[in-house]
């Protein structure tokens, strides 16, 4: 016999159909079904494999917590394995595969692991597999030829690599009360917290919020429990202040009252609406939280216990009462609870036949012995399941007589014909979040059962995660709890708590984990690890519950032991001999349950960083440019031609700055505004060099050091006024260079009477280079003379260019005679077209970062690949620029003795001897060989071919490199396998006087 | 105690899985010992084999405040490598990961070291530059480097986001095929089980609350379980280094405490065969051989000793997962956890005699600390044995802050969460 | 996390930039004491418990503030801007340095 659809009952919409396919068999399901649901609807019994001995599974829940029923969804190509059928809502075209499995889910080759189950026990492979230790399979050989056979073995789903196209999104809330859970705790406690003017926000991770409502037969407030839900909802929902959102997990309690909650959109919908994300998640900031999470039912360990047809009492209930399906005709309860009698009610009511109940405690209460007759069950006490018969669908199951204090099993068996086994044993409260929130949480021998710990944030738990079992008790503690979280002081006792009927059910089980007898019972279903697994991590000396969890796997697969954690530590203190709470507890982290990485990265999935963009971007673009990233900005990298390769391009331009003027895009300089009476001295602390004497109107180069010593960045500082100048760092530094200053000012020298303010997006900049610049800059600037005396080398002047403001400095990074045009950003494409145009005459040519490199690289001029943050000044040939006048940042510290003495790398040119260009990154040693590489004494940072020399040349830092000048050496590049010789020379390549800075 | 081989797990297969025994004894501390290691971790524990395996000191005894391995072995992304830039660097994770090699036969217990190979992905240009001057510098101390182009790259890791519309494009790789990964757990165990063998007392659930003095000497140390003196005491508590050395009078060290959160998405079929790192952010990705993909990103960026993050850390990481890899967006993260780094000055360890005398100090692994575990042990064990460092860990003093002597891997100077 | 800047109100930890101890004092610049200068740039007070930090409001008004946080709790029991808890804060404690 099979599950099947009850013909009346369910909160399922029969009027209409739902079409799904399942490992290519098209199935109909109703709207409100889930996977799990519909399937069994149609007397599926078969969902999946497991993990190791690939055993056929059914559902086991009709939750979150369902280890088993895992499956793969498909859109078009691309993939999301592993989602419980229990959480997937069935929808038109749904495409859904099963996992773990080869060739089929039926027929399973992987079963075969099954046979050779006590070789897999836990820890095995920590035994073996080591391989010889001679021979070509020694080291980790052998190992990884085993490997490969186990990780295509392991695994659940298959991901794929087609790119998700759905749009995620993140959203930041705030609210005075998150309600975590719309059960009928959470529901009462949003009501009264709602009723105190409060904020609030009800999450629930259900598609229908009302939780144990939806499927109670209770009466709450003269209402059928389903109603009453609805009459809340309707309630709530019409308030504004109270936001619901439905099939939303809230999965991380971090500090300060921050929660992040997962929603799913539209996974349920057909089709989405327009701009709908697939996900959202809730970065959700509260003053307080209720968590009204509910608890999770939790299965007896006893041999077969993984057979489909084996269910949670509570979800055969659920399926029933929710979903009009029945999950079997002959049913078993095996129970050490009361509560577990009331699902076996409501199956019987639902049309299936109860055929005995086994409950592994003497006596039962009266009232459970009353629900025991109503569904005209035998009552048979003080018995256990102790082996399920059938292959991927149940077909019996074996009693024997069991002492529940001894946990004896013994007396005859007898076989019960069944087609599915309700399983309980007892509840686990649902304290993750409050785990991820508070201290230990603390075992309850009463109720058997880990209750909530202390609070280390503002949180108050109410209803089943706080032990209260009944319905009447968790509206009770959920009006307490939302009053309380609102802040209330007002106590109004009980007013306003519905009526629903105490329950005489005892809450409490019989301490009753396991049913020890033959054959493999299962603890961690997903995982495949058995009763016999945590008592042999026991003998072998795994006893702390960590241990456990990291030797056996035990509670570490998708469903992260919902089901699994508390029978697996009751297991360990029985090996041990001590009591629950002596094992300990496991700590939960987030998140409760999976979430999709895509929801995460939100709206930076497709786009990872912001691209910052000069001001000539589009221009340079038009241009033919092909961009480069520095950092996050895009800068012109050479303007090639047709036909010509990116040195031909650079070599073009750089021989046209040498020979007439080039023009460069500078603008991502970092640029500082430096203002205030104190703005000098400042600077003089700040910079190796003085600035104080600098006067207005003129520029200076400075040196940066950190505290420690070492060289940080360098750059041009303007003074434009007695008090204000602006500074220029390079493009890479402009943010750190920034918040070193304004540490500096801020903490450490919080007299000084200095303003700082990044300008670095306001101004566009241009450096216009070459012999003929003036020439240029005389076409086009207006308001200001630039001849030599107007404008001398390191001068500044104000103008205008076909009408935009502008402020020139003659400065160069070239080393020919060159100028920089800062304008307001918004001028930048005119002022550069405005420059081009006046270049015409000259040959102006645009040119990018390689020219630019060049240009340096022949003038020896340093950048981040020398000041590389291991480098000093001395290093660099820049002591010249440390002033002995005036202590400046990181003067105590930079001449200690490792910075100085012998064996530092120092920065030399070298010139290629073989013709071949040099590389960035190779080595340089004195006696190549390529076939061992050895003795590096350096490396090489900047390469160019130099137009000038005609000669590949390079930058590069050698240990003691200034006494090497004029030596010879090789660069050694086995990466690239590039060698050849190479002579040190002075990194002064072309115009070492500087004669051509003066036109 | 039992050997482990193939045989012997057939064997007790055969009769039932009744006749292990456990992994290490359960000894109760003794009053004395020659050489005290405080942390069970992986590289006290690493300490204490290595005592007694290379330098006959069996008189051992390695306290751990909680469980075996509870601290950062168990809670790292499990990369090994000696990828590493600087040649004190490079050669001391050479030896460790040469120990690595042949780690499960000198432990016998399979720590399932991968030699998957370990490629740093360059985005620009100058990145591809950089990485080869590290390549080159490997190749040049021995170490085994190749830079493989976007197409081998394509070809090795399928689902990469390799060029076009990529925001970072790919522009080379640095591989190291030696690189991969280990089971983090089991070399907790198998150092623990490897020590015990060799007769060393691992004493678990034994808290050191101070040290034991003579004058400025260090003569044992004071735990929740007793009293011991030793000869030598030995501290590799990284993680809690701050807060154990303040029990010896030392209040300021160069280290900052911060919380690095790890990452595991739920178990998949084999989807990427390498340990691959995102140049264009901070990111390191490998699959477990249970499928989980396990990965990682910066620290949280604050001291800390609470073993959580925050949320900003969470989403950068995943952002720059789904960036490197677009086809994951659905697939689900299944659990994150934190553990604490020692972030030093220069972002490279401390493994030292002193500060004080009879102390010897074993600290600052910043990011780097699991795949140091075995050179970790080796030469601290040599330090503490002979009283003097060994050549590979020489440069790992604690004065070399003060000289000047860094040695900065980034570049960054003493700004600790920027290594 | 939360910090509640005295410009900003309550912000995101992400909207900060931690720039370490708050108790470090840079010696006078022309200071030539070396173990003073060794104390500043490289040595932390590093407690398991209340913690005096500096983080700069760097997503946001950009001031330093010298903030009081438990290390293990992670909970804030003080914010100031650094201008007003004045520049000497916290205390020096004995290096390892010998």
């Amino acid at each position: 016999m099979s599950p099947r659809r009850t013909p009346d009952g369910g909160r399922i919409d029969r009027s209409r159909q739902v079409r799904f396919t399942f490992d290519g068999t098209s199935y109909s399901g109703h709207p409100g079904d889930t996977l799990a649901s519909a399937l069994l609807a149609n007397g599926v019994t078969l969902f999946g494999r497991s993990f190791k001995y690939h055993r056929p599974r059914g559902v086991m829940t009709a939750g979150i917590d369902e280890p088993n029923a895992l499956v793969t969804v498909l859109e078009g190509d691309v993939r999301e394995p592993n989602i419980p059928a229990t959480m997937l809502e069935i929808r038109d075209g749904l495409t859904v595969v099963s996992q773990n499995r080869y060739p089929s889910l039926a027929f399973d080759l992987g079963a075969i692991n099954g046979l050779a189950g006590r070789l897999f026990s836990a820890g095995f492979y920590y035994k073996t597999f080591m391989g010889p230790v001679i021979g070509p399979l020694k080291g980790t050989r052998f190992w990884m030829f085993c490997e490969w056979f186990i990780r295509r073995a392991a695994g659940l789903g298959r991901a794929g690599h087609a790119a998700d196209r759905s749009r995620y999104e993140r959203v930041n809330a705030f609210c005075d009360v998150l309600v975590v859970g719309a059960g009928p705790a959470g529901l009462m406690a949003a009501r009264a917290a709602a009723d105190e003017g409060r904020r609030v926000i009800l999450a629930d991770l259900d598609a229908r919020p009302g939780g144990s409502a939806n499927w109670s037969d209770e009466t709450i407030d003269g209402m059928a429990a389903p109603e009453w839900v609805a009459t809340m909802l309707a309630e709530l929902s019409g308030r504004d202040n109270v936001r619901i959102l439905p099939r939303t997990t809230v999965w991380g309690y971090y500090d300060d009252n921050t929660l992040a909650a997962l929603e799913r959109v539209t996974d349920h919908k057909a089709k989405p609406e327009t701009g709908e994300p697939r996900h959202r998640t809730w970065t959700i900031r509260t003053g307080s939280v209720v968590l009204a999470t509910g608890a999770l039912e939790r299965p007896m360990v006893f041999p077969g216990n993984d057979r489909p047809g084996v269910m949670l009492a509570a979800a055969a209930e659920r399926y029933a009462s929710e979903f009009g399906v029945l999950v079997g005709e002959r049913a078993v309860l095996f129970t050490n609870n009361d509560r577990a009698y009331r699902s076996a009610a409501a199956l019987a009511r639902a049309g299936a036949k109860i055929g005995t109940i086994v409950d592994v405690r003497d006596t039962v209460s009266a009232a459970a012995q009353r629900l025991a007759s109503e569904c005209g069950a035998e009552l048979l006490t003080g018995r256990a399941v102790v082996a399920t018969e059938g292959r991927s669908r149940l077909t019996g199951v074996t009693v024997r007589a069991f002492d529940a204090k001894s946990g004896a099993v013994s007396g005859d068996a007898r076989n019960l014909a069944a087609d599915c086994l309700l399983v309980s044993g007892g509840w686990s409260p649902a304290l993750h979040l409050a785990s991820q929130a508070g201290a230990k949480p603390r075992w309850d021998a009463a109720l058997q059962a880990f209750l909530p710990p202390e609070p280390t944030q503002n949180w108050v738990a109410a209803g089943a995660v706080a032990g209260a079992y009944t319905t009447a008790e968790a509206l009770r503690q959920g009006l307490e709890a939302g009053r309380r979280a609102a802040g209330s002081s007002d106590d109004r006792g009980e007013i306003g708590i519905p009526l629903a009927a105490d329950d005489e059910l005892d809450p409490a089980p019989a301490p009753v984990f396991e049913i020890r007898a033959d054959g493999k019972a299962f603890v961690d279903h997903q995982h495949d690890v058995t009763a016999d697994d945590v008592r042999l991590a026991h003998r072998e000396g795994f006893v702390s519950v960590e241990h456990l969890k990291r030797y056996t796997t035990l509670g570490m697969a998708t469903d992260q032991g919902k089901t699994s954690n508390v029978p697996g530590m009751a297991i360990m203190a029985a090996a041990v001999g001590k009591p629950v709470e002596e094992v300990g507890t496991t700590r939960f982290r987030p998140p409760f349950a999976p979430v999709s990485l895509g929801s995460l990265a939100a709206e930076r999935h497709g786009h990872l960083k912001p691209e910052r963009l000069t001001p000539m971007h589009d221009w340079h673009v038009a241009g033919g440019a092909t961009m480069m990233t520095a950092g996050l900005w895009f800068r012109p990298q050479v303007y090639g031609q047709p036909g010509e390769t990116v040195e031909q391009a650079y070599v073009r331009e750089a021989k046209a700055v040498r020979g007439s003027v080039g023009i460069v895009d500078v603008s991502t300089l970092g640029k500082i505004a430096v203002q205030g009476p104190d703005a000098a001295e400042f600077l003089d602390r700040v910079y190796t060099n003085t600035f104080s004497t600098l006067p207005v109107g003129k520029a200076r180069y400075g040196l940066m050091l950190r505290e420690d010593g070492f060289a940080f960045d360098d750059g041009t500082t303007w003074r434009l006024g007695e008090t204000e100048f602006l500074m220029t760092t390079t493009t890479v530094n402009a943010g750190k260079v920034m918040q070193h200053l304004e540490y500096l000012l801020d903490v450490v020298w919080p007299d000084l009477r200095v303003h700082l303010t990044s300008v670095t997006d306001e101004w566009a900049g241009a450096a216009l280079s070459g012999p003929k610049a003036r020439q240029v800059l005389e076409a086009c600037v207006t308001g200001t003379a630039v001849d030599d005396a107007t404008l001398p080398f390191m001068g500044i002047v104000r103008g205008e260019i076909d009408g935009a403001p502008v402020t020139i400095c003659r400065l160069s990074f070239s080393g020919e005679l060159a100028y920089e045009i800062y304008c307001g950003a918004g001028y930048g494409t005119h002022v550069w077209e405005t420059l081009i145009a006046a270049g015409r005459p000259f040959g102006i040519v645009p040119y990018g970062l390689e020219a630019l490199g060049a240009l340096r690289i022949e003038k020896g001029h340093v950048t981040g690949a020398e000041i590389d943050g291991r480098t000093t000044a001395r290093d660099l040939h820049l002591d010249w620029m440390l002033s002995k006048k005036k202590p400046f940042v990181g003067s105590a510290m930079m001449d200690r003795e490792g910075m100085t003495g012998p064996g530092r790398l120092e920065l030399v040119g070298v010139v290629s001897l073989d013709g071949r260009p040099l590389n960035g990154g190779a080595h340089i040693v004195e006696n190549a060989n390529p076939a061992a590489p050895r003795d590096s004494i350096g490396h090489v940072t900047s390469v160019c071919y130099s137009p000038a020399l005609r000669r590949y040349i390079a930058l590069a830092l050698v240990e003691d490199g200034k006494a090497r000048r004029g030596t010879r050496a090789f660069v050694s590049d086995p990466v690239r396998n590039r060698f050849g010789p190479v002579e040190l020379v002075s990194h002064h390549f072309f115009d070492p006087e500087g004669k051509r800075l003066h036109g | 105690m039992a050997e482990y081989s193939a045989l012997s797990l057939l064997r007790n297969a055969l009769g039932g899985n009744r006749d292990w025994a456990p992994a290490w004894r359960k000894p109760d501390p003794r009053p004395a010992y020659d050489v005290v290691i405080v942390g069970g971790g992986g590289h006290g524990l690493a300490t204490a084999y290595y005592l007694a395996r290379e330098h006959g000191i069996t008189d051992v005894a390695v306290l751990e405040k909680g469980y075996v391995g509870s601290g950062n072995v168990g809670r790292n992304t499990t990369i090994v490598r000696s990828n590493y830039l600087l040649p004190e660097s490079i050669r001391f994770y050479e030896h460790s990961l040469k120990l690595w090699e042949n780690l499960s036969h000198d432990l016998n217990y399979n720590v399932m070291f991968s030699q998957r190979g370990m490629l740093n992905l360059a985005h620009t240009p100058g990145q591809a530059d950089e990485f080869i001057r590290r390549g080159n510098a490997m190749r040049h101390e021995g170490v085994d480097a190749e830079w493989l182009t976007p197409a081998e790259i394509a070809r090795r890791v399928p689902g990469l986001a390799i060029g076009g519309s990529a925001r970072f494009p790919v522009v080379g790789g640095l591989m190291q095929p030696r690189g991969g990964t280990a089971r983090h757990d089991a070399v907790a165990w198998g150092y623990a089980r490897g020590a015990d063998r060799r007769g060393v007392d691992i004493i678990e659930n034994c808290e050191v609350v101070g040290f034991l003095r003579d004058g400025d000497r260090i003569t044992g140390v004071r735990t929740t379980r007793g009293e011991i003196r030793a000869a030598k005491v030995g501290v590799a508590v990284a993680g809690s280094t701050g807060h154990v050395m303040k029990m010896a009078g030392i209040e300021r060290l160069p280290i900052e405490s911060h919380v690095l959160q790890a990452f595991v998405s739920e178990s998949l079929k084999p989807l990427i065969h390498t340990v691959v790192t995102f140049g264009a952010g901070h990111l390191y990705v490998s699959q477990s051989d249970k499928g989980g993909l396990v990965f990682g990103g910066d620290i949280d960026g604050y001291n800390t000793y609470a073993q959580r993050g925050n949320l900003p850390v969470v989403e950068e990481v995943m952002s720059e997962m789904v960036a490197l890899f677009p086809g994951l967006a659905r697939v689900r993260l299944l659990r994150s956890w934190g553990g604490i780094m020692d972030m030093s000055m220069d972002g490279s360890p401390i493994i030292t005699r002193g500060p004080l005398p009879g102390m010897y100090l074993n600290c600052g692994w910043c990011y780097g600390g699991f795949k140091a575990t075995p050179a970790s042990g080796w030469s601290f064990a040599w330090t503490i044995a002979r009283d003097e460092p060994h050549r590979i860990n020489a440069p790992y003093t604690l004065d070399r802050f003060y000289r000047g002597a860094v040695i900065d891997e980034k570049g960054q100077g003493a700004t600790p969460r920027l290594h | 996390m939360l910090i509640t800047c005295p410009y900003c109100g309550p912000r995101d930890v992400s909207e900060y930039t931690y720039q370490g101890e708050a108790g470090r004092r840079r010696p006078d610049p022309a200071s030539a004491d070396r173990a003073a200068w060794d104390a500043y740039v490289y040595d932390r007070l590093n407690p398991a418990g209340e913690h005096s930090e500096l983080w700069q409001h760097s997503g946001g008004c950009r001031s330093h503030l010298v903030v009081t946080r438990n290390t293990l709790t992670h909970v804030i029991s003080s914010v100031a801007f650094t201008r007003e808890a004045g520049r000497s804060h916290g205390r020096r404690g004995k290096g390892a340095r010998r």
